[in-house]
């Protein structure tokens, strides 16, 4: 079994993104998906932007920690990777 | 400095066409086989259900839109319901973030200067309003702003009302704000600047703005 790696919600913006609150719009991938570092992991949307968090490493999606329309904070873990 | 490649549109587009045309030049920039672009152009009438969009912002039965001939149509930016039209100038930046700086809030803000100095050449004081995305003169709005972002590359853009056609902005509450008033260089600059003077300007300024060469086809 891989090492389970927490993914916390990374900083999109500037430096006080810790201010800034988005909401979970939905999950690209199911969990058990097998990842890339960089394949989409979750869509989150603020009052005017889009953003897609890349997947930080490769492995298995084990755990999705936030669900649509959850208000997410940079930081916040939103899921668990099992590392490749 | 970046290079960025203007594709201007000389008629109307619609968005689901358009839509597809995102698609293309932002995998082709993704793969590193496409360059930055803008696409700047006017579409169809067309009423758009951003991410966090509320139905009930459209005020108009499906009948209603179909007698003023717009299309309603979901898109994958943020934001709520938004209008575009003919008098509109759409500006849609395909950008890869990681060549400026990779952060979403410094990208709105960005594109908000683009049009803020646009404005200036106008005479106009456009502004920012706290809490509220865009751009707008004397509390109303000029510009609306809405984008995506995804592996750093930038879709969707911004939307300046030139001269559009007034009644088409009655069947939304735009952008889910009831107590906003929209406006148009129709109703600020008289006589009222013909589009492609805007368009011109408008490359001028991203120019400066995010400190590029650009380049400029027509289609």
């Amino acid at each position: 079994m891989g090492k389970m790696i927490e993914v916390p919600l990374p900083d999109f913006g500037d430096g006080d993104a810790a201010d800034l609150e988005a909401v979970v719009s939905c999950w690209p991938v199911t969990v058990g998906t097998a990842l890339q570092t960089g394949d989409d992991l979750l869509e989150i949307v603020t009052d005017k932007a889009s953003f897609v968090v890349p997947c930080p490493c490769t492995g298995i999606l084990r755990e999705q920690r936030v669900f649509e329309e959850d208000r997410v904070r940079t930081g916040d873990i939103i899921a668990v990777v099992e590392e490749a | 400095m970046h290079k960025v490649h203007f594709i201007k549109r000389n008629s109307p587009v619609e968005y689901r066409l358009m839509l597809e045309r995102q698609q293309t030049a932002r995998d082709a920039l993704a793969a590193g086989e496409g360059p930055n672009t803008v696409f700047l152009l006017e579409h169809t009438p067309t009423i758009t259900l951003g991410r966090r969009a509320r139905p009930e912002h459209i005020l108009a039965d499906a009948d209603a839109l179909a007698r003023l001939g717009i299309e309603v149509l979901q898109s994958d930016r943020g934001g709520d319901v938004t209008y575009h039209g003919p008098g509109q100038m759409v500006a849609y930046p395909i950008l890869n973030l990681n060549a400026w700086r990779p952060s979403v809030d410094w990208y709105l803000r960005a594109l908000e200067e683009t049009v803020l100095r646009l404005l200036r050449g106008y005479g106009l004081a456009g502004e920012r309003l706290e809490g509220y995305t865009g751009v707008w003169v004397g509390g109303a709005k000029v510009a609306a702003v809405g984008v995506s972002v995804r592996q750093w590359i930038t879709g969707h853009g911004l939307a300046l009302n030139v001269s559009p056609d007034e009644a088409h902005w009655r069947v939304i509450i735009p952008c889910g704000i009831k107590d906003k008033p929209v406006t148009s260089l129709a109703r600020l600059v008289s006589p009222c600047p013909p589009l492609e003077d805007v368009m011109e300007r408008y490359v001028r300024a991203f120019e400066e703005v995010f400190a590029c060469e650009t380049l400029l086809d027509e289609e």
